[in-house]
């Protein structure tokens, strides 16, 4: 458990230099990313590029593997199907993203110096986090009720 | 094309590859962002040390970094306050519907050729260039 703490911490740190180094950090450069109409700033396609150029060549080697070193098994999404929370939810992440420059990792590193954007932005976030996680455990819910009524008579 | 730095955006990406692949290899998980928050705030919270673990270091890595070079992104000051809040609301919640976002569908879903993860990306990047163009050039904020 201890070891599994560290190396997670130190893969943290890892990434979040990577997000601090690549510019990803700055709201303002992520928007002249974004806004191709502007003096378009293309420096983010780098970062996606590398990071994409390592995890593609990589990931499949590790996943060739049983196991990871320190735990039992892979943590990974088996879902395959596009489906319409997959979508919505990736704009309506694009809306804000596009208003502000921030996306969760950044978002989340503005605590590394706080401003007044973080006391902004990052509680909102997490009551936008919140808000979707209870919907969906109250609807789950009645579905479960409604669907024990159903399957009653058996 | 102002304020390109293609080196030092390259070298970032290649960082943030490598943690990702790191912590899949060592620990079996995946590095994105907004699962590892959400899953410290919603009704059905696991795995919070993990969490809490791979969160301060982010956090102390980005710190180190500022300290390192003495430079910190500077808060702007015309924003709209209310504007902010809103775009966290709507990341917060869009990520948690879709699962996902710059580094879980973007980095890792990409890294291992994931549709859905595809299908995300390429609707949040449309999305916020469209909303960029909209809130910059339409009304005008900042």
């Amino acid at each position: 458990m201890k070891r599994l703490l560290l190396a997670t911490g130190f893969s943290g740190a890892l990434f979040g230099l990577g997000l601090a180094v690549s510019g990803m950090t700055d709201a303002s450069k992520v928007l002249a990313f974004l806004d191709i109409s502007g003096h378009w700033d293309p420096s983010l396609l780098f970062v996606l590029g590398g990071a994409v150029a390592v995890t593609a060549g990589a990931t499949r080697l590790v996943l060739r593997r049983p196991a990871p070193l320190l735990d039992e098994a892979f943590h990974i999404s088996s879902l395959r199907t596009i489906d319409p929370p997959l979508i919505f939810g990736a704009a309506i992440f694009g809306i804000g993203w596009g208003i502000s420059g921030y996306c969760p990792g950044p978002g989340v590193a503005l605590l590394a110096s706080p401003s007044w954007e973080t006391w902004a932005f990052l509680p909102a976030m997490l009551v936008g986090m919140a808000a979707h996680r209870v919907g969906r455990t109250l609807l789950s819910r009645e579905r479960d009720n409604s669907g024990g009524a159903q399957r009653s008579p058996a | 094309m102002e304020g390109f730095t293609p080196a030092s955006a390259l070298a970032g990406g290649l960082l943030i590859g490598s943690a990702a692949v790191l912590l899949l290899w060592l620990t079996g998980r995946i590095a994105g962002i907004s699962s590892i928050v959400g899953g410290l705030v919603g009704p059905s919270r696991r795995d919070g040390p993990w969490r809490l673990a791979f969160l301060i270091g982010l956090v102390a890595g980005v710190a180190a970094w500022q300290a390192w070079t003495q430079q910190i992104p500077a808060a702007r000051p015309a924003f709209p306050a209310w504007l902010l809040i809103v775009a966290g609301l709507l990341v917060g919640f869009g990520t948690s519907l879709g699962s996902g976002c710059t580094s879980g569908h973007g980095v890792c879903g990409l890294g291992r050729f994931s549709v859905r993860s595809l299908a995300a990306t390429a609707t949040f990047l449309v999305v916020g260039i469209a909303t960029t163009f909209v809130v910059r050039h339409v009304f005008g904020v900042f």
